[in-house]
């Protein structure tokens, strides 16, 4: 008799508990819904009341229009800076974490503590010197500054570390004594071991990448070297006159391709965050 | 026996050195594209910073030699707009930092109670917004902030309440920005904490329940305690996030109304790339990483505490 209203208790909590989650997931989800409504609507239906979720006044304009501005254009530069700067980091922070974690050379402890150290220098800090460097390579309206300074970076060369210190001794021995050089146990052993760390890790790359808005906007003066984030900010209609249903568009466009990734590799996206978190 | 001795005779320790070092040349190539790309953007940029903030430079010509007049002009006459900056950053944090940080605890902890069926789908939904990219959010947020029928407006007249002027008031804009930055951060946020809750072995919580606590104490005197340095590793990410915030601010509110939500690194940004103030913005920035480097090693004194 007794256990009745306490059964009854807890269902009444998992109600509430229920509802208040589904809300808060529903108001995590609304910007994506509400990008997604807007960028197929007609200008008079964008602000209005009672909003309008569909209707059948929904057409391509809106994407036409973007498409004909050069978005897709845009979009290839994004994929392009963001693969070339993963691809490119992953391998110099395997390489550099490697170094670390299986070699006992003199000064590791010294180097390896100096490069966490440089985690602490702010952005800010190193923007405008860098900036000018990039001025007198005559780098300036080109991605390499987007690729370059970061390409052997401290967080992912400590994130590899962590990650390739498991791998056990005697294999990489092995190979030693089957003739394998130095570099040749790299590639043949520790890259393939490594794949998922370094999906992990490139994901928070591509991610990273995919979404920096300062770096492009310093370095990318001409509108066909837009990465989207440029592209949406630069792009205005006449005076007065917002363009909600075109910048919905390319904010389609930006975060898609992310979602879709990020909803196929949830687990090593997290697990990366985790890792590089919890550590250090 | 004369073995013994030269082995501990300097230069021979020297060559022991010398010969470790050979024999692992290997490590020192694989680590070296780190040091040298430090050099070129790290090394030698924080020094030209230094160099900079002492001089007079638009970026062409030649520089002028002002000693410390960027500095004496940053905390004396010229200095409004970035302390402004600061106190915006300071804000920012208290009006974002606490709520975001303990809905992240206590988000996790309902996730890993195993209460909650559909976890899962729970969790991704908590934490797509973070990656997405915020500078689309932030027009996605300006479009449902709009004053005049944008989403949240609408909604809020169709309750019988006024509509609020969202990003037209200083405190509202700061609220929206703190709305779009939550929105943003909170599944990283509770992604740490559950990561964090899964350190903690479960015995401990049944057993704070079986001795007579609340689930509420339970959470209080033995969850948060257990989770400070994940919790205090949350928070110092988020101080430096929110005098750190950029793309939010460039895509919401632009930094308005009145400055309302100026960030220090929009201020900076500004003053080098559009004033092309050199000398200004690197005496800025120094200032603002000193403050920066203050506040967590403080953070780190007061909280980072284990005992």
């Amino acid at each position: 008799m007794t256990i009745l209203p306490r059964r009854l208790k807890i269902l009444a909590g998992q109600a509430v508990l229920y509802s208040l989650l589904t809300l808060l997931a529903l108001f995590m989800m609304l910007p994506f819904i509400w990008m997604l409504s807007t960028s197929f609507k007609p200008q008079s239906e964008i602000f209005v009341s009672p909003p309008v979720l569909i209707s059948p006044n929904m057409n391509l304009d809106g994407y036409r229009y973007i498409i004909e501005y050069g978005v897709l254009r845009s979009l290839w530069n994004t994929f392009f800076v963001a693969f070339s700067f993963t691809a490119v980091s992953l391998f110099f922070c395997a390489l550099g974490g490697y170094g670390f974690a299986k070699y006992r050379f003199p000064g590791r402890e010294g180097l390896f503590a100096f490069l966490l150290g440089t985690m602490i220098i702010p952005g800010a800090v190193t923007m405008v010197p860098t900036y000018i460097i990039m001025l007198k390579l005559g780098w300036m309206n080109t991605f390499w500054p987007l690729i370059v300074p970061g390409a052997a970076n401290a967080f992912g060369i400590f994130f590899m570390r962590q990650y390739i210190s498991a791998i056990s001794d005697e294999l990489l021995d092995a190979a030693r004594i089957d003739g394998c050089g130095e570099f040749g146990i790299f590639t043949r052993c520790i890259l393939p071991i490594c794949v998922p760390g370094l999906t992990s890790l490139g994901l928070i790359f591509f991610m990273g990448t995919w979404n920096n808005y300062l770096g492009p906007l310093i370095y990318l003066k001409s509108p066909e070297k837009f990465t989207l984030p440029l592209f949406m900010m630069q792009m205005s209609g006449p005076p007065g006159f917002s363009m909600y249903r075109e910048w919905m568009g390319v904010a389609v466009i930006s975060v898609v391709p992310l979602l879709i990734i990020f909803l196929i590799f949830q687990r090593r996206f997290t697990e990366g965050l985790i890792a590089g978190a919890i550590k250090g | 026996m004369a073995r013994a001795i030269s082995a501990s005779t300097p230069g021979d320790r020297r060559r022991g050195l010398w010969r470790e070092i050979v024999k692992n040349r290997w490590a020192y190539v694989f680590i070296s594209p780190f040091y040298i790309l430090f050099l070129v953007f790290g090394f030698f940029p924080v020094l030209f910073s230094i160099y900079l903030s002492f001089h007079k430079w638009k970026g062409l010509g030649p520089m002028e030699f002002v000693g410390l007049g960027n500095y004496t002009y940053l905390f004396g006459i010229g200095g409004k707009v970035f302390w402004q900056s600061i106190l915006n950053g300071i804000l920012l944090f208290f009006m974002y930092v606490p709520i975001m940080t303990f809905l992240a605890i206590v988000l996790a902890v309902i996730l890993n109670s195993r209460l909650v069926r559909f976890f899962q789908a729970y969790r991704t939904m908590i934490f797509a917004p973070y990656v997405t990219s915020m500078v689309a959010a932030g027009f996605t947020f300006r479009l449902m902030l709009e004053n005049k029928g944008g989403l949240f407006n609408v909604a809020l007249n169709m309750l019988g309440l006024p509509g609020v002027p969202w990003l037209e008031h200083i405190w509202w804009a700061r609220v929206s920005l703190c709305l779009l930055v939550t929105w943003g951060w909170l599944g990283y946020n509770m992604v740490l904490m559950l990561a964090g809750l899964q350190t903690i072995p479960r015995e401990l919580n049944e057993a704070a329940l079986i001795d007579g606590a609340s689930p509420v104490q339970a959470f209080f005197y033995v969850t948060i305690p257990l989770l400070r340095p994940v919790i205090l590793f949350a928070v110092i990410l988020s101080t430096m996030g929110s005098f750190g915030l950029f793309n939010e601010v460039m895509a919401l509110t632009g930094g308005g109304p009145m400055r309302a939500t100026l960030t220090t690194l929009v201020q900076i940004y500004g003053v080098a790339f559009g004033q092309y103030r050199f000398g200004r913005a690197s005496a800025e920035a120094y200032v603002y990483f000193a403050l920066i480097f203050g506040l967590t090693f403080l953070q780190f004194r007061y909280f980072g505490r284990q005992d």
